[in-house]
């Protein structure tokens, strides 16, 4: 994965798989902080406190067509590599909360990549999910800045049409772009 | 924040795109299935994706399901894409970049004409 918005869209999908009605994505940069967190929280099936171990182990995975899990593994050494941390709470029954944080400035961090792509991924190929998403970033002067979508109430406004109509795409990527482009820090260096 | 840049323009898109529904005989269903596995995701599946949408788009092609499965277990051929056309049955290429994405949008979903050389027996 070159990317945290990748690892997004792939720690999600496990939120997707857990069966979730509604899942949150929290991407913040905080520059006085230096500090980038990403977190995905789901209200799927969850896990019992046994299987929150598992899944930092490589080799467990809950799926049958291959025998290792890469996901988490991946994404908590991604963080550790880059000054940061990992935590996966859940309870079973009770969803889940994946965190990662990154010092911002570390120069293992990989970038943050294409948010954009990730949510609009995400909302296509889940139409039925209520999806949050919400992008904040802070800069020096501590001015906070976000982006929130929620898709409740573009589906309540859509009503049956599908979000893969040429117009509504074209839309939502727009919206997507614009939105994150307007928050995101002015010097980009990825 | 501006959730929804404007709830008016969406509103003009929906009525536009209930115009076209009426307007297609029989929009048949199309599905294209993109595998979105961590392995997949690693290999690209997220450009693939946004390939078939940007054809979606420019193309202004109506009446196409994109949707994503998991890892299907053929991790070697990722990214993987999957097209069901009505009820003939599913056809799984692998190894499809952003530009194998572009070809099988126009050849296979719009012309009805598989990609022999991209397809992966399953």
């Amino acid at each position: 994965m070159k990317e945290i918005a990748l690892h997004l869209l792939d720690i999600a999908e496990n939120s997707v798989a857990a069966q979730s009605k509604n899942i949150s994505i929290h991407v913040h940069e905080d520059l006085p902080q230096d500090r980038l967190s990403a977190c995905v929280i789901d209200d799927g099936r969850g896990m019992d406190a046994a299987t929150v171990q598992q899944v930092l182990d490589p080799f467990y995975t809950t799926r049958s067509t291959r025998k290792v899990g890469l996901g988490i593994p991946l994404l908590k050494l991604a963080a550790e590599m880059a000054e940061g941390s990992f935590s996966l709470q859940s309870e079973l029954g009770n969803g889940a909360w994946v965190e990662a944080e990154f010092r911002h400035s570390h120069i293992d961090r990989m970038p943050l990549g294409d948010l954009a792509s990730t949510f609009l991924t995400l909302l296509i190929s889940h139409p039925q999910i209520d999806w949050t998403f919400l992008y904040r970033v802070t800069d020096e002067n501590r001015q906070s800045c976000d982006f929130l979508f929620e898709s409740a109430e573009l589906k309540s406004q859509l009503g049956d049409i599908s979000l893969t109509e040429p117009e509504v795409l074209t839309f939502l990527r727009n919206m997507f772009e614009e939105g994150i482009e307007a928050v995101a820090p002015q010097t980009v260096a990825e | 924040m501006p959730a929804i840049k404007s709830l008016d323009e969406l509103k003009r898109i929906r009525e536009e795109a209930l115009q076209k529904k009426q307007l297609k005989a029989a929009p048949g269903n199309i599905q294209v299935i993109v595998a979105m596995g961590t392995c997949g995701i690693a290999a690209g599946a997220r450009d693939t994706m946004k390939s078939v949408l940007n054809y979606i788009e420019t193309e202004k092609v109506s009446g196409v399901t994109v949707t994503q499965t998991g890892c299907i277990g053929l991790c070697e051929q990722e990214p993987i894409v999957q097209v069901v056309l009505g009820g003939q049955p599913k056809v799984v290429y692998g190894k499809v970049d952003a530009q194998v994405a572009q070809k099988i949008m126009k050849q296979h979903v719009q012309d009805g004409q598989p990609l022999k050389e991209n397809i992966i027996q399953v």
